[in-house]
C-alpha cells in the first residue's frame, strides 16, 4: 500500500505573543495560596534583603519586604567619633559608590562648620571627578547584574572589564579599591598621581564608544526587552509620593537631579543633560525605563569628567587639603544636606553641640527609601518579575541597613 | 520661596499651634505643636502655594537634657520642568515636632506621604517615639506602635537614645564580649 507523504500545515501559528496581564489569565486549574520566601540569601536580591510573597500559582499577590540584615549601627558610632573619622563608615553604607558617600558626609559637615567656602577649586573639581567615576563604575555595576537578574551573564563580564578600569584609576589616587575615604572633610586626603589626567582622558575615549556595546548587547534585545517592558511601571506622581529619588524617580519620566536644581560642588559650571524615561519601549516608568535612564547618565558623566578634566588645567599647586578638616569643632546647630548619589539623594543629618564628636548623624540612604516601594509595585505581578522589578530598583542593601 | 515666607503663612494659618521657628541657624526650621502637625502636614501638602510632596527624610534626635525627643522632617517641593531649563531651584522646608521623652506620641503621616512608612518605622525602631495610626503597626505591651523595621521584633530597647543599655545577651548570644563590660567608659 502506498501511502503519500502528508504535508503538514499549520492553519494558524500559534500567538507567541500572548499578554500576561493578570486579569487575563484563566484559572482553570484549582490553586492554593502559598508564602514564598524570596532571600536572604537568594542571588537577585542584591545581596541580603528576604521578601516575603503571597503567590497564587505563578501571580504574586503581595510581596513584603524584611530588611536589617547587614545593620551595622552606622547612626550609633557617628555618635562616638569625630567627622574626620566617621569618613570610612559612610563608604561601608553604598559599598559601590564609596566616592559619593564621602562626598555627602564631607558635605554636610562642612556646610555647617562653614568650611564650605574654604575649599580650593582643585580640590572641587578633583572631587567632581571621582564622583562621576564612581557613578559610572556603580551603574555598571547596575547594568550587570540586572543582566544577570534576567538571565544575561555575558553583560555582566563586559561591565566589569570597563569597572576595572576605573577602579585602577581610584586605586593610583587613595590606593583602596572599593573604600576610598578619599574625598574627606576639607578636601580629598591626596593631590593626583602624576599622568592621572592623561589615562583618564584615555578611559574616557576607551569607555564612551562601549555604550553602544552595551546597547546592541542588552538594552534593544528583543529577551531583556520583553522582560523589562511594561513590567512594574511607578507613575511619576506615585514615585514622588513614596519618596524615590535618582534614576528610578527620573525613569518614571520626572526631570529632577540635585545636581541641576540645587547645585553642589559647582556644578553649575558643568554642562550635561538630564535623561529621563520617554517610554520607548513601553510605559513610561517600566523597569526599561529605569534601567535605559542609567545608561545614558553614564555617558553623561563621561561628558562632566572630560569638563573637569579641562578645567583642572590652571590649578596646578593648589592645596587640595584644608587643614582645619581634622580638628573642626562643630557648632551647636544641625544640618540636613542632599546630594546627588548614583541610585538618589543621599542625605546626611548632623547635629553638632560645640563638641569635636556630633551629637547625631543620620543618613537617608537613597536605597532605603527606594526599595520602599516594592509592596507597591509587587503586586499581581508574575513571580518571575518581581526579579526584574528588585533589580530596576538597583538597591544595595549596605546603605539601606546601615 | 524663603522659609520665613512660609512660617508667615504657616503662622497665619494655623496661629499658635507653630509653637516657635529658627531662621538664624545653618537649618532654618519651626516647631509645630504633636496634636496639630497631621493637618499643618496636609496644609504643607495640598496647598497649591506650597505643595511639598517629596518627604526627604525624617530624623529623630534624643535631647536628653531637655527631657524630650525631636522628629525632623525634611520637605521639598518638587516641581519638574518639561524640559531642561525649566529646572529651577527647588523649595525646602523643615518642621521639627518635639515630644516628652516618657510618652512620645506623634500622629503618623504616613497617608499624607507614604514615604513616611519607613522613615517612622525606622524612627520608632531607633528613637522609640510612637506614630500614631501609623498603617504597618503592631499590639505592643504599651499600645500600638509601628512594627520595627532593622531590629528584630522581640528586641528590647531604643539604640539610639542616649541613656540606652546594650543588651548583655539575645536569645543565648553573648552580645557584649568581656573587654567592652570592662572598659572604662568615656
Amino acid at each position: 500500500m502506498k501511502t503519500d507523504a502528508v504535508d503538514i500545515v499549520l492553519e494558524s501559528q500559534p500567538d507567541i505573543n500572548v499578554e500576561l496581564n493578570g486579569s487575563q489569565i484563566q484559572h482553570d486549574l484549582p490553586t492554593e495560596e502559598m508564602l514564598v520566601n524570596m532571600g536572604p540569601q537568594h542571588p537577585a536580591t542584591h545581596g541580603v534583603l528576604r521578601i516575603v510573597l503571597r503567590t497564587d500559582g505563578e501571580m504574586v499577590l503581595e510581596a513584603v519586604p524584611h530588611i536589617g540584615y547587614l545593620h551595622r549601627c552606622a547612626e550609633k558610632i557617628g555618635e562616638t567619633v569625630a567627622p574626620y573619622q566617621y569618613i570610612p563608615y559612610t563608604d561601608r553604607m553604598d559599598y559601590l559608590a564609596g566616592m559619593n558617600n564621602n562626598l555627602g558626609f564631607a558635605l554636610a559637615v562642612e556646610k555647617l562648620t562653614g568650611l564650605e567656602q574654604e575649599i580650593s577649586k582643585r580640590a572641587t573639581y578633583i572631587r567632581i571627578i571621582f564622583a562621576e567615576l564612581n557613578r559610572i563604575a556603580s551603574h555598571l555595576v547596575a547594568f550587570g547584574t540586572y543582566g544577570l537578574d534576567i538571565g544575561a551573564i555575558t553583560p555582566f563580564l563586559y561591565a566589569f572589564r570597563e569597572r576595572e578600569y576605573i577602579l585602577d584609576l581610584f586605586e593610583s589616587a587613595c590606593g583602596a579599591r572599593l573604600t576610598y575615604s578619599y574625598i574627606t572633610i576639607g578636601g580629598v586626603t591626596d593631590d593626583l598621581p602624576d599622568k592621572f589626567v592623561e589615562i583618564c582622558s584615555e578611559f574616557l575615549d576607551y569607555f564612551e564608544p562601549k555604550v553602544k556595546e552595551y546597547n546592541n548587547l542588552l538594552s534593544h534585545n528583543h529577551i531583556f526587552v520583553k522582560r523589562t517592558a511594561d513590567i512594574g511601571v511607578i507613575t511619576g506622581e506615585e514615585a514622588l509620593d513614596y519618596g524615590l529619588t535618582g534614576p528610578v524617580l527620573r525613569g518614571s519620566g520626572v526631570r529632577w537631579d540635585l545636581r541641576k536644581v540645587r547645585p553642589h560642588c559647582s556644578y553649575d559650571e558643568f554642562e550635561f543633560d538630564v535623561p529621563v524615561g520617554q517610554g520607548l519601549k513601553g510605559t513610561v516608568g517600566d523597569c526599561w525605563d529605569r534601567y535605559i535612564v542609567r545608561i545614558q547618565e553614564m555617558e553623561q558623566s563621561v561628558k562632566i569628567i572630560r569638563q573637569a578634566l579641562e578645567k583642572l588645567r590652571g590649578t596646578e599647586g593648589q592645596d587640595v587639603l584644608h587643614k582645619k578638616g581634622k580638628t573642626i569643632k562643630l557648632p551647636d546647630d544641625d544640618i540636613y544636606f542632599e546630594i546627588e548619589n548614583p541610585r538618589g539623594q543621599l542625605g546626611f543629618y548632623v547635629q553638632g553641640n560645640g563638641a569635636a564628636i556630633p551629637a547625631r548623624v543620620k543618613a537617608r540612604g537613597p536605597s532605603f527609601c527606594n526599595l520602599c516601594v516594592t509592596d507597591k509595585v509587587c503586586r499581581d505581578v508574575l513571580l518571575a518579575d518581581v526579579a526584574a522589578i528588585i533589580g530596576s530598583l538597583d538597591v544595595v542593601m549596605g546603605e539601606v541597613d546601615r | 520661596m524663603a522659609p520665613e515666607e512660609i512660617a508667615n503663612i504657616l503662622k497665619d494659618k494655623f496661629g499658635n499651634k507653630i509653637t516657635g521657628s529658627n531662621f538664624e541657624t545653618a537649618h532654618p526650621h519651626v516647631l509645630v505643636e504633636a496634636k496639630s502637625w497631621l493637618e499643618v502636614a496636609r496644609f504643607l501638602k495640598e496647598d497649591p502655594g506650597l505643595t511639598f510632596n517629596l518627604l526627604r527624610s525624617i530624623s529623630a534626635v534624643d535631647m536628653l537634657e531637655d527631657d524630650e525627643l525631636i522628629a525632623v522632617y525634611d520637605l521639598c517641593a518638587c516641581r519638574p520642568g518639561d524640559r531642561e531649563t525649566d529646572m529651577c531651584a527647588f523649595d525646602e522646608f523643615c518642621v521639627k515636632v518635639k515630644v516628652p521623652r516618657n510618652n512620645p506620641h506623634i500622629p503618623s503621616v504616613a497617608n499624607i506621604w507614604s514615604a513616611a512608612d519607613w522613615h517612622e518605622r525606622e524612627a520608632y525602631d531607633l528613637m522609640g517615639i510612637v506614630f500614631d495610626e501609623h498603617p504597618d503597626s503592631v499590639m505592643g505591651v504599651e499600645g500600638r506602635h509601628p512594627r520595627r523595621i532593622l531590629c528584630p521584633d522581640d528586641w528590647d530597647g531604643y539604640p539610639l537614645r542616649k541613656d540606652y543599655r546594650f543588651p548583655m545577651e539575645y536569645h543565648g548570644i553573648p552580645a557584649v564580649t568581656e573587654y567592652e563590660q570592662t572598659r572604662p567608659v568615656h
